[in-house]
């Protein structure tokens, strides 16, 4: 399949409904961003899962090195107080 | 076992009207849905069945309504399936054989532009049943004419050899596209009782609408004929009796026969 090769790959990302965040769901391959919004729509909201669509080019995204994965991201590991579960909260301010 | 006998209907133009809007959904789709799993691309072969879908959709909406228009009734299946060839209302244009991806997308803009402006047109029809179908149809047609039109403008502009094959396919599409113009006394019925509109009158804002394409796709329209198709009489092109063949199969071969 050469022409798999010839266009681009896209990565999807779909919004539920109003107020939800766009969430990556999958790719696709096509010539240019308005085929990738069409292909999208046909692709991934097929079964009424979004109501809005962003596209883009895979090998715009930079990714960090799964290498790096240990140094990167270990060291969180022992740091529990970043989590804000230690602050006492007035009794005023409900459902944080 | 008895087979099933053919079902006929009568010719209350109303009933014909709406005839001709679901046969010309029921055998696009059918040249469409003969794309599954043959497109050129995965994405697009997800694209071209989801219109194929949305058509059969339309189809059923509208013969399941023809079919409780007359005496006696039909369900949307008797008429989509036991018919003779005559019967059949569609335009011809429709039932030409599916050829290659260029033709293809090209029919598939040709009619989605002309549906969009019927169901349009549709909209406030004093029929509140084909009313509510042409409302939901609409965005359908909208979307098909976008995507197909898309692919006609990228291929005509596109490669020599995708430009000389869009060429070809306008050429031996075009003439067949003077038939949904030609309006008779079903046409001016509906128009006269508010039902829709006369198909001619929707012929300057295709033309337009058409222009707005083939222009970018660098493809001109080829000069009038004088041939004149009339799948709309019921009078089909050769194709026709092959397409009914594969489609009435099932319920001919296995009446009833549901899953």
């Amino acid at each position: 399949m050469t022409t798999q090769h010839e266009w681009p790959l896209w990565e999807v990302f779909v919004r539920t409904k109003a107020g939800l965040d766009h969430k990556h769901c999958g790719s696709l391959h096509a010539t240019d961003a308005k085929m990738a919004l069409h292909m999208a729509r046909d692709v991934y909201t097929r079964r009424q899962e979004g109501c809005s669509l962003w596209v883009v080019r895979s090998d715009q995204i930079v990714a960090s090195d799964p290498g790096d994965k240990a140094m990167l991201f270990d060291p969180m590991e022992d740091k529990v107080y970043r989590h804000p579960t230690f602050y006492r909260l007035p009794g005023a301010v409900d459902h944080m | 076992m008895a087979l099933p006998t053919s079902v006929r209907l009568g010719g209350e133009p109303g009933l014909q009207y709406v005839l001709r809007l679901a046969d010309t959904c029921l055998i696009l789709s059918h040249r469409l849905s003969q794309w599954c799993g043959h497109a050129p691309v995965l994405e697009e072969d997800i694209a071209m069945t989801n219109i194929a879908l949305d058509l059969v959709g339309q189809a059923r909406a509208l013969l399941s309504h023809a079919g409780q228009m007359g005496d006696p009734k039909y369900d949307e299946d008797q008429l989509a399936f036991l018919r003779e060839e005559r019967d059949y209302r569609n335009i011809t244009l429709v039932e030409l054989p599916r050829g290659d991806f260029g033709f293809t997308m090209l029919r598939t803009t040709m009619v989605a532009t002309f549906l969009k402006l019927l169901w349009q047109r549709l909209a406030p029809s004093c029929d509140p049943e084909l009313a509510a179908i042409a409302g939901k149809a609409f965005k359908e047609a909208r979307y098909h004419q976008q995507h197909a039109a898309d692919w006609v403008i990228r291929l005509g502009d596109g490669t020599p050899e995708s430009q000389r094959r869009m060429a070809a396919a306008l050429v031996q599409l075009w003439p067949y596209t003077h038939e949904l113009f030609d309006s008779d006394a079903i046409d001016e019925q509906a128009a006269q009782t508010g039902l829709g509109p006369r198909w001619c009158d929707l012929q300057p804002a295709w033309l337009a609408e058409m222009g707005l394409i083939l222009r970018p796709a660098g493809l001109t329209a080829p000069a009038e004929t004088g041939f004149r198709s009339a799948g709309k009489q019921g009078v089909h092109s050769e194709h026709m009796g092959f397409i009914l063949s594969e489609l009435q199969y099932l319920q001919r071969a296995y009446p009833g026969g549901a899953w």
